[in-house]
């Protein structure tokens, strides 16, 4: 089913699909822009999402990186089907799942939950600690009274929270400690895929270190599926095994972590990689990055064919002109650009990073 | 070595509020030389703007007890009125902001807001200011400066917010820049813009900039020398190549094992600091590192680490000798870890 698209390679089971557990096809999302006052108008669309296929397999990480305004907080949502797509397939073990309705998609919420970036934001101030975390389980009948209370407690440990914290409030916590209770929520209802908005860009350095282990742990634990959104560069490559790069609505790379990092093949993934200052005076040293020049256009009115071209040191003619298509380069490894880097030298991306054949001003 | 611009000495700043004393910044020394860039690194909490802003003069308020001493070319800060204040803030020293969206005013043009600044340091013509405001503009590289002056800050994108302070900082040629977490709110492209900004100024200019930061990233690329805060106090302080390849503080050594970092493959764990840190209503007596520290020995819950110097220029408040350090610290293949060696 999946000849052409861009998903992890065909795994022995992969014959009936299910070998993933998420597929998404042609996924777009715009958002009306609207004018007049009686009337309402629409005057154009933010193309947030525009045209997006990948998928997940069991397991796995994918991580979504992009700078602000690249549609993947919108992407996540909409597979989540917390937004209604504009149109596109998400499938979700194989069930179509973007244009059920509220009563069909209940009992499959049970199987995709998700942790939101800011816990001071995500967690009711007024709710003790124990409704926010029992909440899901009580809302699809799984539990309640005493073994509501002991099943919460039992989280409340797993995410490394005293379980005695049961009655207290959310402000009682510092924000690392949050991040916890929001997971524990997620965790509640034994969901397969955790969708994790950055999860962890609101805490300090080394509350963030204690967030990421505790993830790694629980998927390794309850078999989890994630994908995990941040514009970390260094997070999103320490907890990915593939990596999707977005840039304005579309991804324009996709492939296994240490490949995307390694070879990078679409100068955008080239430039971010390369922006990102590394936490090693040496290593730094030693690069000339590129710097791009100016903004992220705005996804209202996206510069025509090639999203990138506007900024990209490598456009040429073709890349106003032509779209291109996300193609496979390597194995797994996929890209959309005209002039894709580093093909066929495995070296090339680091001899790129340190002297980008450019005049660097 | 270079003329000392600014001499900070035994900075303590105490706030009370309702819950009680807040110990923000506890025992503070530095120097800064002219054209140097230094940088603050430190977790929210740890005092590392509160400095900022002390030697700033932004948090004298009722409720704000400031001892200690901030010289700047020998003209004490701390105890200045605030006309002397004035002239020193804007022409000697600058500050911009972590979110560019909140430090300018929306209502005003940006050219307006950077004029402003000009003309009441400076009694120059409107036509002049306003002259001087699109050089500025320019200088920050900021495209089309002449129609851009015109602009309200939302007509900006980010990049250009921060490179709008950055021009309103630099309005009246100060020696001394302090930037609070400038490239924070950005994204990485837009954040290698103002550093390679940033970089330019102190290089053509020989602005001295202090950074405050906790990113360890942004420290790597842009600072000559470092200090690092924990609870209020410097737990370390020393150059670039110091900190990031012989740090002596188990705290600096969980910070930089914690990292995630970008160009290395997977590693199997990251090295985490546990517990959080501390609360600096009530901070822990003795080393303030001493609850999360694997280390600690009955000497840290009792009296706070003096400073020791490593080497020269080099020095760390941990009451751990260098030889123990030397066999504590975890360095494998380049990284530094707080996790004691497995016996």
């Amino acid at each position: 089913m999946s000849e052409n698209s861009p998903g992890p390679s065909p795994a022995a089971d992969s014959a009936d699909g299910s070998a993933n557990l998420l597929e998404v096809r042609n996924l777009v999302k715009h958002f009306p822009i609207k004018s007049g006052i009686l009337v309402d108008r629409q005057v154009g669309a933010v193309r947030a999402v525009d045209d997006v296929s990948f998928d997940v397999a069991r397991g796995e990480t994918l991580g979504l990186v992009g700078e602000s305004g690249c549609g993947k907080s919108t992407l996540c949502r909409t597979v989540l089907k917390l937004l209604e797509p504009t149109s596109g397939s998400v499938r979700f073990e194989g069930t179509e799942i973007s244009h059920m309705g509220r009563r069909g998609l209940q009992p499959l919420r049970r199987e995709m939950q998700m942790i939101f970036q800011d816990p001071f934001a995500s967690l009711n101030p007024r709710r003790r600690v124990g409704q926010i975390v029992g909440g899901p389980l009580k809302l699809h009948g799984i539990a309640s009274g005493s073994t509501l209370k002991r099943q919460v407690q039992d989280l409340l440990e797993r995410v490394g929270l005293n379980p005695e914290h049961y009655n207290r409030f959310p402000h009682e916590f510092s924000g690392g400690q949050r991040q916890r209770i929001g997971i524990a929520r997620a965790l509640a209802l034994r969901p397969k895929l955790i969708v994790a908005d950055e999860p962890v860009s609101a805490l300090d350095v080394s509350i963030q270190a204690q967030i990421i282990n505790l993830l790694e742990d629980l998927q390794d634990e309850f078999k989890l599926t994630y994908i995990f959104v941040a514009h970390d560069l260094g997070v999103i490559r320490h907890v990915s095994d593939r990596i999707a790069v977005m840039y304005l609505g579309k991804i324009v790379e996709l492939g296994p972590a240490d490949e995307v990092y390694s070879n990078p093949i679409h100068p955008y993934t080239l430039s971010l990689l390369s922006a990102l200052p590394i936490p090693d005076p040496r290593a730094n040293a030693e690069r000339e990055p590129i710097v791009l020049e100016g903004d992220v256009p705005s996804p209202a009115d996206p510069p025509a064919a090639c999203r990138f071209h506007t900024r990209c040191p490598y456009a040429t003619e073709i890349c106003s002109e032509v779209e291109p298509e996300l193609v496979l380069h390597d194995r797994e490894h996929w890209a959309a650009c005209h002039h894709p880097l580093n093909r066929g030298d495995p070296h090339a991306a680091q001899e790129a990073l340190a002297k980008p054949d450019r005049d660097s001003a | 070595m270079s003329e000392q611009l600014l001499s900070v000495r035994d900075l303590r700043v105490r706030f009370t509020t309702e819950d009680g004393i807040v110990h923000a910044v506890d025992g503070v020394s530095f120097d800064l030389a002219a054209g140097e860039v230094l940088a603050i690194v430190g977790e929210s909490g740890s005092g590392k703007s509160v400095t900022a802003q002390t030697i700033m003069g932004l948090t004298r308020s009722p409720n704000a007890r400031i001892e200690g001493s901030v010289a700047y070319r020998g003209r004490e800060l701390l105890t200045a009125d605030d006309e002397e204040l004035m002239r020193v803030r804007g022409e000697e020293i600058a500050m911009i902001f972590q979110d560019p969206m909140t430090s300018l005013n929306p209502v005003y043009k940006v050219g307006d807001q950077i004029g402003e600044a000009i003309q009441a340091h400076r009694h120059e013509s409107d036509h002049k200011a306003r002259e001087q405001t699109i050089e500025l503009l320019a200088a920050v590289g900021i495209p089309d400066p002449s129609k851009r002056v015109d602009n309200y800050p939302h007509e900006y994108s980010g990049g250009m917010r921060q490179r709008a302070m950055i021009a309103m900082g630099l309005a009246l040629e100060p020696t001394v820049l302090i930037a609070d977490e400038p490239s924070t709110a950005l994204d990485v492209t837009i954040q290698a813009q103002i550093l390679r900004l940033l970089e330019q100024l102190n290089r053509d200019r020989d602005l001295a900039v202090i950074i405050i930061t906790h990113d360890l990233g942004v420290v790597a690329e842009i600072a000559d020398r470092v200090l690092v805060m924990y609870g209020g106090r410097i737990i370390e302080s020393g150059s670039l190549e110091q900190i990031f390849y012989d740090p002596q503080h188990p705290y600096t050594w969980g910070l930089l094992g914690s990292l995630a970092r970008p160009d290395r493959p997977r590693t199997m764990r990251l090295s985490q600091i546990t517990g959080q840190p501390p609360s600096l209503l009530a901070p822990p007596a003795g080393c303030h590192f001493r609850p999360r520290c694997p280390h600690a020995f009955d000497r840290c819950t009792r009296v706070p680490p003096l400073e020791t110097r490593v080497g020269e220029n080099h020095a760390d408040r941990c009451w751990l000798s260098v030889e123990q350090k030397k066999t504590l610290r975890v360095v494998k293949t380049g990284e530094i870890g707080l996790e004691a060696p497995a016996a």
